[in-house]
């Protein structure tokens, strides 16, 4: 019997909402630690970095999904990486002519997300077997999750580093500027602390 | 001499001034999966350090003689890839033959270094860094997978002995790790500058 249509738009709501909070890529699944870690120095590399993964995820999520009853079991996580892999040369390749300065900032960590556990389990738990649809809907949600977290861990970091966000100066004059994090050991220990935040927020709500 | 005190430099470099885990953010997913335990930790750097130098090696070979000369570049992250799934498929078989119970304790984290960031990394780094002899490349990829162990192992040993500490419990788990690993990162910074 075919799901009625709430049965569906509830389906969907619950798909994209999931990505956001209660599955959130980095705090609840603590999938794809690298780039949170390595391009939330300051805000801007970090908007970047989530908008590619948003357009990978969202290709290989739709291509995965169309070529989900075609996929041989063993062969399956390399058609993915190879699929994977193919969209994230585009994605390299157009941040290298349309934001050079991005592009270099970035470095290395733009062909990284090949390997971001994100997108590989997404394709794995839901775009294999799903339809189209239902797959955009995830790559979504669960894009605009890591974007978000993303952002946040950058926004700390950003402000307790220079004191400013986006060139606008948010600290009173007498602050300090915290030049540890934005270094390694800043993006590990905010890490840390958020996700002790997150566990406390959520544990108090169960 | 001379080519031999470059090449200490590059591996001394790698292991410890560039450390992939604790200052490049390469391979957190096992580092924070697999360090429970220091023999688990152990068993996984040596299958890094092995998966790490081959692909590291036949990456470059790849890179340099085939796709440079033909100018293919563009193709260079799926041919990356393929290579270094080539190479983890060849451990996973040599382990199962070889080191049945080994295979077993490994569970999933022997298939997911394909996904390790580590190993990617170090070849899309051995590419920046601008690495132009075969065997600066291969003794720079086997620090890597040094560094890996190295820093995997420490870990290990604190996590050891963190079971014992009193740890808040929103913590526990992923977050002290991640704050040891910070306050680890802080000590390997004492090694910046050291060598470029």
């Amino acid at each position: 019997m075919a799901p009625s249509n709430e049965a569906k738009s509830k389906l969907y709501s619950q798909t994209l909402l999931a990505g956001l909070w209660r599955e959130n890529p980095v705090f609840r699944l603590l999938l794809g630690m690298c780039p949170t870690l390595a391009v939330t120095a300051a805000v801007k590399p970090a908007f970047t970095m989530g908008c590619c993964v948003i357009f990978v995820l969202l290709c290989s999520n739709i291509i995965v999904s169309l070529m989900r009853n075609l996929l041989k079991p063993h062969l399956r996580i390399l058609m993915f990486t190879l699929t994977i892999a193919t969209f994230v040369t585009i994605a390299d390749l157009f941040l290298k002519a349309f934001l050079p300065q991005m592009s270099e900032t970035l470095g290395p960590y733009v062909p990284l997300i090949i390997v971001n556990c994100i997108i590989i389990c997404r394709a794995e738990a839901c775009a294999s077997k799903n339809p189209v649809f239902v797959s955009i809907i995830d790559a979504i949600g669960m894009g605009v999750g890591f974007t978000l977290t993303l952002c946040v861990l950058a926004a700390v970091r950003e402000l307790l580093a220079t004191g400013k966000i986006f060139e606008i100066h948010l600290m009173p004059e007498a602050f300090v500027p915290w030049a540890a994090m934005s270094m390694p050991v800043g993006a590990f220990i905010t890490l840390g602390l958020l996700l002790g935040l997150v566990n406390l927020v959520t544990g108090k709500r169960a | 001499m001379d080519t031999l005190s470059v090449l200490l430099m590059g591996f001394i470099s790698v292991v410890l001034v560039n450390n992939l885990v604790l200052t490049k953010f390469l391979g957190i997913c096992p580092y924070l999966g697999v360090s429970g335990r220091i023999d688990m930790a152990f068993g996984m750097g040596l299958a890094v350090t092995f998966v790490v130098t081959l692909s590291g090696t036949l990456t470059w070979m790849i890179d340099h003689w085939i796709l440079m000369a033909l100018g293919l570049e563009v193709t260079r992250y799926v041919c990356f890839i393929l290579v270094i799934a080539g190479a983890v498929q060849l451990v996973e078989m040599y382990v199962r033959r070889f080191f049945p119970s080994l295979y077993d304790s490994f569970g999933i984290f022997l298939p997911l270094i394909t996904t390790n960031c580590a190993i990617l990394g170090l070849c899309l780094f051995l590419n920046l860094w601008g690495i132009d002899s075969l065997l600066d490349a291969v003794v720079r990829s086997f620090g890597a997978g040094i560094g890996f162990t190295m820093a995997i192992c420490i870990m290990a040993g604190i996590r050891e002995n963190l079971d014992m500490a009193d740890v808040p419990e929103c913590l526990r788990g992923a977050p002290i790790t991640l704050i040891t690993a910070g306050l680890l990162s802080m000590a390997f910074m004492g090694f910046s500058g050291m060598i470029r």
